[in-house]
């Protein structure tokens, strides 16, 4: 290739205006924000730099019952979504007829709109004065005391912020390990199955490890995506999630950033970078055990 | 004597046991059929669900206290208040705008420079693309504090330019159509440049032709992000007219048709649901594939 390099520049010009305005730019700004001490937004002053707002978010108990809630759907979503869509893809690679049609409507949420559906969640598990609401419906016939999921007890309400998370992040992760499915060279079952072996050993011998690249990269942005929840949670809950006790870490950023207990960019930096290292954290972490379990294999 | 008679025996008891994988075999397949069609009514119900609120009248809606499963008398009077009560078909028509525009300039800015790093040869791309790719792994919620600012400072708030331009960037786009760029043939460049095309023609009637598929991909999923954008669209528009569907269905269920009037709100949420699902049944392969090469929710 000979070198063109005005011309070359040329072609990247519009992806750097875009990139350097609206990703490089921020990236160094909200470090500085992050810094800059009691930041006046409508006077843009400040009064100098230091660790204040770091120390402000931590002590805040809005971002403390954030971080509870973002933890607690983690822990919870990122095992039970990856484990359920195993199961389910592993169903799905045992079947041949109606499979497409399977495949078709199990990745029906992921182009639905957030929002939307999560009216009609909210509606299926809300209980109001006057209707006792679907699920309730559910829980009383199977001899269940009938609680309002929405607007009820903190347990109930981490419920279905978790069953809504499983089942907007399913669509993702069963194409994912269908197709990893998929791609596992049938000879070694064959081999296997001249040799007599047992289908769990065939599952943890060959299945597992082969596919096991791709569960380890579910795991990992399923974390990273979780850590991010937000919209999800205004879809059932409404924008005041504060007021719901139901707010992530990404909502109170988002929050101090904006609306009625908006205006205070300083804070939102420093809950967004103190998001950014837990999530860098998370994901080193995994990648140091996908790496070591690796090494144990081969 | 004897041998005849364990002879007899064997065959018998082989009889049995294929019989019993036989069983096995069934029991196993009813099962896997019976927990995937579990998951398909959980993933079908809600729409289900929806569209069947949106058919009832008010009256008969707010009358049951026990939600029915079927309506006797199916209305559509719901979508005309969806249409006429609040500004549905306005949010639809600006989320098509934001749609479109950003989509088509993302298109053109990603072809542009994946040309650059696939096919030109110039200095500083060795420091350039990495930088680039690193991009990848910082999380859209720490260049949106700062984006918030600068479109506030610019005066862009409830502008399509505001709402528009920071949505624009993919790095991720631009990394898959590099990719798939760089795997055309060299010679195709060559007898291209000997025929006397210039490099714009070559990517313009050559590359983007030969690689379609991944073109039609990115675009589809761009159009399905900006959709379903929520959070930037929140942070920058308070004004109606130029609210997204995401931002219109929150502000109906905390405002619009009285909060209790469910059914309209259903009618509305089935409108907002319907181009993306119509979209998805029609390239489904197509959608199915370009995610499980590496799209993600959100």
């Amino acid at each position: 290739m000979e070198k063109k390099n005005l011309k070359a520049w040329l072609y990247l010009l519009p992806a750097l205006l875009f990139i350097g305005a609206f990703m490089v730019y921020p990236l160094i700004d909200v470090l500085i924000y992050s810094a800059e001490e009691g930041y006046n937004s409508a006077s843009q002053s400040f009064f100098g730099y230091g660790g204040y707002n770091y120390s402000f978010v931590l002590h805040d108990p809005y971002f403390l019952q954030a971080v509870k809630n973002t933890f607690i759907l983690v822990i919870i979503t990122v095992p039970l979504s990856t484990g359920l869509a195993l199961l389910i893809s592993l169903g799905l690679s045992s079947i041949e007829k109606l499979r497409e049609l399977y495949q078709t409507v199990f990745f029906l949420p992921y182009v639905t709109n957030t929002l939307a559906v999560g009216l009609v969640f909210m509606i299926l598990f809300r209980k109001t004065d006057y209707s006792e609401g679907l699920v309730n419906l559910l829980v009383t016939s199977l001899g269940g005391q009938s609680v309002d999921f929405i607007e009820g007890p903190y347990a109930a309400k981490m419920f279905v912020l978790c069953f809504y998370t499983v089942w907007i992040v399913l669509p993702f992760k069963i194409l994912i390990l269908t197709s990893a499915l998929a791609s596992v060279d049938k000879t070694y079952y064959s081999a296997a199955k001249l040799d007599g072996t047992s289908r769990f050993r065939m599952f943890t011998r060959i299945t597992l490890p082969m596919i096991s690249p791709m569960i380890f990269y579910l795991v990992i942005t399923g974390f990273i995506g979780a850590f991010k929840a937000y919209s999800d949670s205004v879809a059932l809950f409404g924008t005041d999630l504060n007021a719901a006790g139901m707010n992530t870490i990404v909502g109170y950023v988002y929050d101090m950033l904006y609306g009625d207990s908006g205006g205070y960019p300083s804070y939102a930096s420093a809950a967004a970078l103190i998001l950014f290292a837990i999530v860098m954290t998370i994901t080193a972490v995994n990648l140091i055990v996908s790496r070591k379990t690796a090494v144990r294999r081969y | 004597m004897t041998s005849a008679y364990s002879g007899k025996k064997s065959g018998k008891s082989r009889e049995a046991l294929e019989k019993r994988t036989r069983v096995l075999s069934v029991i196993r397949k009813v099962f896997v059929y019976l927990m995937l069609t579990v998951w398909a009514v959980a993933v079908l119900f809600p729409f289900y669900w929806m569209i069947l609120t949106s058919v009832k009248s008010y009256g008969e809606y707010a009358a049951e206290f026990v939600p029915k499963f079927f309506t006797p008398s199916p209305t559509f009077e719901n979508y005309r208040s969806a249409f006429t009560a609040v500004p549905l078909a306005r949010y639809f028509v600006n989320t098509l705008i934001f749609t479109l525009v950003t989509t088509a300039l993302m298109l053109v800015v990603s072809l542009l420079a994946a040309f650059a790093f696939a096919r030109l040869d110039f200095r500083g791309k060795d420091i350039v693309f990495p930088l680039f790719l690193s991009l990848m792994m910082i999380p859209s919620e720490l260049m949106i504090i700062t984006n918030f600012q600068t479109i506030t400072n610019l005066e862009l708030r409830n502008t399509f330019t505001g709402l528009i331009l920071p949505s624009v960037t993919s790095v991720f786009y631009i990394y898959l159509l590099k990719e798939n760029f760089e795997q055309v043939p060299d010679d195709l460049y060559r007898a291209a440049r000997i025929d006397g095309s210039s490099d714009f023609g070559y990517l313009v009637r050559v590359l983007v032709p030969i690689c379609r598929p991944t073109v039609v991909t990115v675009t589809i999923l761009k159009i399905i992000e900006c959709w379903n954008s929520y959070v930037w669209p929140r942070l920058i528009t308070d004004d109606q007219n130029y609210f997204l569907v995401s931002n219109g269905i929150q502000e109906i269920r905390e405002n619009g048709f009285g909060r209790e009037n469910i059914p309209a709100m259903m009618a509305a949420v089935v409108v907002i649901s319907v181009p993306l699902i119509l979209l998805f049944l029609i390239f489904r392969r197509k959608i199915m594939a370009g995610v499980s090469r590496g799209g993600s929710k959100g």
